[in-house]
């Protein structure tokens, strides 16, 4: 296949949100060490990056209670990020502290999200960040973004572009390196991510744009080959398809990284990742968390004892 | 450098939705469904729109156990004025007993795999193409219009690789001897959408687009990807299972077709229509998973139901 040829990315960069946004929304608490051992096989896969944890309170987030000892227990590849998320400066510098060299913020597209969610409005939680991307500029520490509820919200419904590339402006704006939109509840579709991407592209550069796309209505294969269609080279996908939706219970959350790569390599796309070592490494986790894969690639493959 | 030529569609302005479910997808299921239950599922599909339901299959019941009941099923059917109801007919004689058990269009199947061809129906594909043409000749002295299918057409479970040319090959054949679709079928969902691209671009250059469909398997999570290509080359008719019924016979455990739901929701997004009516779709889908005893493959349908 020649990507070229059909005008798609030669390369896109796979950012690996499972130990973090995956196991976030997972029920079962996982023990320390196994959260440890996952990123550390993920760190050996190719990922060029793997969000390893959330510095928020254990209040709000029991999961990532342990962050401190995941961000100083994991091994640290040569070449590999390790953001983490940061929702304020308080976060940040327990971050920092703990040895991040990345972090991530989280906006949202969406009022309502963003009060019950972070429990402030839009315009509060980007004064927040702006602080954390002030200091992070001091230390030389590069930042990510996030818009939440790119897509569509669980609670306001439809969700309009121009409100999305207003948020994303915002913390483009106060230099986070790259914006990743979410749809969080996988409701969008190939229409409305065309229709959000060619918003967005108007005040961000594509190169600094990436799609977090949940599958919880089965479209985000088709939502990325659109984003990619377009120019989007960076994609965020969860290994074995780690973490629900919260918001439609026992529905699923997170595309399965297994299930992008496949696709990419597919199209000839590369990604620098071994499909069957991320296999291996969501194989690990499932049994540990004694559940079975989302990934119907994984399914597949263990099945007919063939890997492509 | 980058080319937005192709995410730009333009998309069909209609798509026509076939649905598979009563034969391909409860063939490929474990457990043999009553007959009565074969019929409401019909029945319930006929209500939401779909223009065309593949309903039985006039197969000896010594290989498919499932589709034993084929007469019982066309005959017991409401047959609503506008929607086909399309039978698999592998030989004359399947189509014989098709016709005079009052079916109005049938399908034939063809490989692009002569390894598939064999184990599948015991003979090789260019046999298999001559029992086709004493079909299409009752056929067409009938007036009875004859569906193509084609399997294995982004890879085979015994040869692995499938190239396009072969693809394109048998398409022209089975579209030159009188089918007037050809259904192109990823039997063991192993393509992607470069695969997909690739295959159609050849076959294209033999057959029509308008005389074309895709029938995606989700085995590898890659089914509504492959059809948003096949769309954006301008195919307008895919084939779909409610409730993704019918698992991989050459994966345990593994998916199979790909969810009409799902489907149906992304060519809403798209703005394509579809005429098909979604909450009667997704009830139909539940109607036959409760019968079934078995969950739902539909991703719109688990996420919709707890919200």
């Amino acid at each position: 296949q020649e990507p070229q040829a059909s005008g798609l990315p030669e390369y896109v960069k796979i950012v690996e949100v499972g130990p973090r946004d995956g196991l976030q929304n997972e029920k079962v608490i996982v023990p320390t060490d196994v959260k440890i051992e996952l990123i550390n096989r993920l760190s050996r896969t190719g990922l060029p990056a793997i969000e390893v944890t959330s510095f928020v309170s254990s209040k709000w987030v029991p999961q990532m209670a342990d962050h401190k000892e995941v961000m100083s227990g994991i091994e640290r590849h040569p070449g590999v990020q390790y953001p983490v998320l940061t929702p304020n400066l308080q976060g940040f510098h327990s971050a920092i502290a703990a040895g991040a060299t990345e972090v991530s913020v989280f906006g949202a597209a969406s009022e309502s999200f963003s009060k019950m969610n972070i429990n402030c409005s839009i315009e509060e939680s980007i004064e927040k960040f702006e602080e954390v991307a002030k200091s992070a500029r001091n230390m030389n520490i590069p930042v990510r973004g996030y818009v939440s509820c790119a897509l569509g919200c669980p609670y306001e419904g439809n969700i309009i572009p121009t409100k999305v590339t207003e948020v994303s402006k915002r913390l483009y704006s106060m230099g986070c390196y790259e914006i990743s939109l979410g749809d969080t509840t996988g409701v969008g579709t190939p229409g409305s991510m065309k229709k959000l991407l060619e918003a967005v592209m108007k005040e961000i550069p594509l190169s600094a744009l990436a799609v977090h796309c949940h599958d919880t209505y089965g479209q985000a294969l088709a939502n990325i080959l659109t984003a990619i269609q377009m120019g989007v080279s960076v994609v965020d996908s969860s290994v074995s398809g780690l973490g629900g939706c919260p918001y439609a219970k026992g529905a699923t959350g997170n595309v399965a990284t297994e299930d992008v790569i496949y696709m990419l390599n597919g199209l000839g796309i590369n990604t620098g990742v071994n499909l069957y070592a991320v296999m291996e490494a969501g194989n690990f986790i499932c049994t540990a968390l004694n559940k079975k894969t989302n990934s119907k690639v994984a399914q597949a493959s263990f099945n007919t004892g063939t890997i492509k | 450098q980058v080319s937005t030529a192709a995410a730009a569609g333009p998309y069909p302005k209609r798509v026509k939705v076939v649905e598979v479910g009563p034969r391909d997808g409860l063939q490929n299921e474990k457990n043999v469904v009553p007959t009565p239950v074969k019929i409401n599922l019909i029945n319930m599909l006929s209500e939401t729109g779909l223009q065309v339901i593949e309903a039985t299959s006039f197969v000896s019941p010594k290989w498919v156990p499932q589709m034993a009941d084929h007469t019982e099923v066309l005959q017991g059917i409401r047959k609503v004025p506008g929607i086909s109801y399309p039978v698999l007919t592998p030989n004359l004689k399947g189509f014989q007993a098709a016709v005079a058990a009052g079916a109005r269009e049938v399908s034939i199947f063809g490989a692009a795999s002569e390894m598939f061809t064999k184990k599948n129906i015991n003979c090789s594909i260019e046999e298999s193409l001559e029992r086709f043409h004493e079909v299409m000749a009752a056929a067409r002295t009938a007036n009875i219009p004859v569906r193509g299918y084609v399997s294995c057409v982004l890879g085979c479970p015994y040869e692995g690789k499938i190239s396009a040319a072969k693809v394109a090959e048998v398409s022209k054949k089975m579209y030159s001897m009188g089918c007037y679709e050809i259904s192109l079928g990823d039997t063991i969902g192993i393509g992607t959408p470069g695969s997909m691209r690739e295959m159609l671009t050849m076959v294209m250059k033999e057959v029509p687009v308008g005389a074309l469909a895709v029938h995606c398997h989700d085995t590898y999570g890659q089914a509504l990807a492959n059809i948003l290509v096949a769309l954006q080359m301008g195919v307008s008719v895919v084939d779909a299972s409610v409730a993704g019924l019918g698992g991989c016979p050459y994966a345990q455990g593994a998916s199979g077709n790909v969810a009409t739901e799902d489907l149906v929701y992304m060519l809403n997004g798209l703005g394509i229509h579809t005429g098909v009516d979604l909450q009667k779709l997704m009830d139909t889908g539940t109607f036959i998973c409760n019968a079934l005893n078995r969950r739902t493959n539909s991703k719109v349908s688990q996420a919709s139901c707890r919200l």
